[in-house]
């Protein structure tokens, strides 16, 4: 069923009882074409992408809980792509072009919003870092817009910008293509496109193991629901993708952290931008319903809980208050945390896995909402046709035996 | 807050310590190869279980330490000298 103002009206006229649910929740089959082992925003995205772009319909998106319930319904919801290196902006930027048109595509309102993304300078160093970073997104074709502390001012006014603040602000930077999108919106969407095409969704449905063929090459999945044989196998869990390596037999460059996000009661409209700090190592923005979503840093422990430790809250809290002293009666009405997957150079891996047949896209660490739409794009790219996808080519697991980093450590934002 | 025991000092908060990760790492030979070397420096278990880590007690005595710890429910099952060898295997649930 297409969603269209048209549709709510005559829902209006019928008490909304001609809504369908937006996926299917079939039996497994036997046997798939591709099964990608995750429903996530990246495995949803792959699934999506595989039926559309390459028309490989016969796919199982496999998922131990529900659907978007990992990292993908526990962001910050923030898009923007000013990275640094010529080989991210153009990974980013593709993404967030998608992006750009996907409520269209998808036909379900992943409530985009482009209001702007600033970072914050402290120093005269970090003017000069900022300098730096502008000219290197205008190199790479990607539009940003140095800002006078007075222009911060005017764009944020709840920003304490006196000389005497923890962190003084001189100054900052804009793109403005920056934003949010709703997290949750973009599974649902993801999801729903992609089982009209065909695919199946199978939740509650653990992988709890490989099963291997002729020359080490993976056949099947073990899950609760029983064997699924496929011709291609695809990981997209995050956080816990050091687990599914290690059911198939190989390790990874990874580290899983907990990262901690929260939300205040809701408010009056007092933010337009996402502000990041760092100085302050904190960022926030106001959500469509009001409230302010606070981010931080990691907690710098390797950690499989989805909680996060007290000590970080209370630095992220003090951080997000030090920005907007006015923020400081809000009460804090959620905080929760996601298991991100660090890799050393902050920078992803798409790409295939020393088991033949198995395939990963993981290593987004703690900026993986802003690529679902590229993570799904070019992994849905590599299970159809077994080769890399161009964008993908510099973030393959074996840089890290070459050497050839794309050290974005310091370009992601915060310093984690 | 999560409280870790510094050797030396006793009971402490999470946050008067750094994690510094994996412990128990051994260096490669200098003639190993590329492939040795990346996973010496980046390769790791990254284990949903027992995982045997070094802590320093960094805004205290500087002690650094050894520490058993479950990754899901945090608990900390030893803690052990830089030297010593781990109490108990490193094994995921």
């Amino acid at each position: 069923m297409r969603y269209s103002a048209l549709a709510l009206v005559r829902g209006a006229l019928t008490a909304h009882r001609h809504w369908a649910p937006a996926w299917r929740s079939p039996e497994p089959k036997s046997a798939y074409d591709v099964v990608i082992v995750g429903g996530g925003g990246h495995g949803l995205a792959t699934a999506y992408y595989l039926a559309k772009n390459h028309g490989i319909r016969n796919v199982a998106v496999v998922e131990r809980g529900w659907l978007g319930g990992g990292n993908t319904g526990r962001n910050t919801t923030v898009v923007r792509s000013n990275y640094l290196y010529p080989e991210s902006a153009r990974l980013y930027d593709f993404s967030l072009r998608l992006y750009e048109r996907l409520a269209r595509e998808l036909n379900f309102n992943v409530m985009l919003s482009q209001r702007g993304h600033i970072m914050l300078a402290h120093s005269r160093h970090d003017l000069e870092s900022l300098t730096r970073w502008a000219n290197a997104m205008y190199m790479n074709g990607i539009e940003a817009q140095l800002l006078t502390r007075a222009e911060v001012g005017e764009l944020i006014p709840a920003l304490d910008l006196s000389a005497d603040a923890r962190f003084p602000v001189l100054g900052g930077f804009l793109q403005r293509r920056g934003g949010t999108a709703r997290h949750d919106a973009v599974a649902w969407g993801y999801a729903r496109a992609a089982d009209a095409l065909g695919v199946d969704i199978l939740q509650n449905c653990e992988v709890t193991g490989f099963v291997k063929g002729p020359g080490g090459r993976v056949i099947a999945v073990e899950t609760g629901r029983g064997r699924i044989a496929a011709e291609r196998v695809g990981i997209a869990v995050a956080g816990h993708s050091s687990v599914l390596a290690k059911l198939a037999g190989f390790r990874l460059p990874v580290t899983s952290y907990a990262l901690q996000a929260m939300v205040t009661e809701p408010l009056k409209p007092r933010l337009d931008k996402v502000v990041i700090s760092p100085g302050t190592g904190v960022y926030v923005s106001q959500s469509d319903k009001g409230e302010m979503v606070i981010g931080g840093g990691l907690d710098l422990f390797t950690s499989y809980a989805q909680r996060g430790s007290f000590a970080v809250l209370q630095g992220v809290v003090a951080g997000a208050l030090a920005m907007f002293p006015s923020f400081s009666r809000l009460r804090l009405l959620r905080h929760w945390a996601g298991i991100v997957d660090v890799v050393h150079d902050s920078s992803p891996i798409i790409g295939p896995t020393p088991v033949p047949g198995l395939y990963i896209n993981c290593g987004w660490g703690t900026g993986g909402f802003k690529a679902i739409p590229v993570g799904g794009w070019t992994f849905a790219h590599l299970l159809a046709t077994g080769r890399t996808h161009e964008l993908a080519e510099p973030f393959q697991l074996e840089r890290f035996i070459s050497g050839r980093l794309i050290d974005e450590a310091a370009a992601s934002g915060i310093t984690h | 807050m999560m409280q870790l025991e510094c050797p030396c000092c006793g009971r402490r908060d999470e946050s008067e310590f750094v994690c510094a990760g994996t412990t128990h790492i051994a260096r490669p030979p200098p003639a190993a190869s590329d492939a040795q070397w990346g996973e010496y420096l980046f390769f790791r278990d990254n284990p949903k279980g027992v995982h045997l880590e070094r802590w320093r007690h960094s805004y205290g005595c500087g002690l650094w330490f050894n520490v058993a710890r479950h990754t899901v429910t945090h608990e900390i099952l030893a803690v052990y000298a830089m030297t010593d060898p781990p109490p108990l295997p490193a094994v995921a649930d």
